[in-house]
């Protein structure tokens, strides 16, 4: 069974073009490669999936960092070791 | 049984094409969740639908233009269904004035409504739907946003501005399965209707080449083909439902 951390990677990749090695300490919106506005509805998709949450809209257009997407679900719950 | 198991949210729904809508969805095996602002009709109206038609039904309370009410709206849907496959953005409301007796008090409240709320709910909606990469969305226009009529300037503007948030929003849902579609009635025999004056209602007639006025069926009708999967390859469309007014 899949980490947090892990479930949380998995939905970056299946929304940007991550490659396998990336250092997802520097994953931010507008700067990765891939990370648009039509990337990011995407992966918002794949993270509320992910989790079984709904972020807001305020979070949804907060979230603009890997970083920053485990803060968010932490406030819904999620615990990430 | 066009609408199996599909989970729909008509805004607007305890009255006229709303509710016209929400009783043919549940006839087609539907799981409806009503809303409107908060009313005892809303409850009355979950439980007719509950007792006729044995279907799955909710009913939420959230005033269209208060945009944390629409939030919560559709946290509820996921929290209750984890999905939505269908929206139709019905609630909207209608006031006539004149050029010079238009306030800024009116044009808020019709602009927030018929405008605000309506993205409010297709946004909250698309995001459901972007999870399944398929759904279907209605927007209720109407006829006078098409062609105008006088004493209706803050009101046919609000229902042209839903014909541009339809095709807008249609370009960007396709590439995820998301069709976005909408019907502008003509004149249909709701309560919004009854509140012409009776010459203007007798020349609003007198335009329908039907010969008669719509009743609510016949777009809740229009609204049930462009919710199914019959209309599976139409999006970004306007369908009128007028009787003719516009031919």
């Amino acid at each position: 069974m899949q980490n947090s951390l892990d479930k949380l990677k998995s939905a970056f990749r299946e929304a940007l073009p991550l490659p396998d090695d990336a250092n997802y300490d520097q994953v931010v919106y507008g700067q990765t490669n891939g990370w648009d506005s039509i990337a990011h509805m995407t992966l918002i998709a794949a993270i509320e999936t992910q989790f079984d949450v709904m972020l807001t809209t305020d979070e949804l257009i907060a979230l603009s960092s890997f970083s920053k997407a485990q803060e968010l679900l932490q406030q819904h719950g999620v615990t990430f070791e | 049984m066009m609408l199996n198991g599909k989970v729909c949210l008509i805004t607007g729904s305890t009255r006229g094409i709303g509710w016209a809508t929400a009783e043919l969805f549940a006839q087609h095996g539907a799981t409806v969740v009503l809303n409107s602002r908060a009313s005892d009709l809303l409850e009355q109206r979950r439980q007719s639908i509950q007792e006729r038609f044995g279907t799955a039904v909710i009913a939420l309370a959230a005033d269209a233009g208060d945009p944390a009410a629409v939030q919560a709206c559709h946290m509820e849907i996921f929290k209750q269904y984890k999905r939505l496959d269908v929206l139709v953005n019905n609630a909207g409301i209608m006031q006539d004035a004149l050029l010079g007796m238009i306030t800024g008090e009116l044009i808020h409240s019709i602009t927030q409504t018929n405008i605000v709320g309506s993205i409010l709910h297709l946004q909250a909606a698309a995001r459901l739907m972007t999870r399944a990469k398929s759904g279907s969305i209605i927007n209720l226009t109407s006829i006078v946003g098409r062609v105008g009529k006088e004493g209706q300037t803050v009101y046919a503007s609000s229902k042209a501005a839903v014909i541009g948030m339809t095709r807008a929003a249609a370009k960007e849902l396709a590439p995820k399965g998301i069709r976005v579609n909408a019907v502008a009635p003509g004149m249909i025999n709701t309560d919004m209707t009854l509140q012409l004056p009776e010459e203007r209602y007798r020349e609003a007639l007198a335009s329908v080449k039907m010969g008669r006025i719509g009743e609510p069926i016949d777009v809740a009708r229009a609204i049930l083909f462009l919710a199914s999967d019959m209309s599976s390859y139409i999006t970004g469309q306007v369908l009128g439902v007028d009787g003719g007014m516009l031919i």
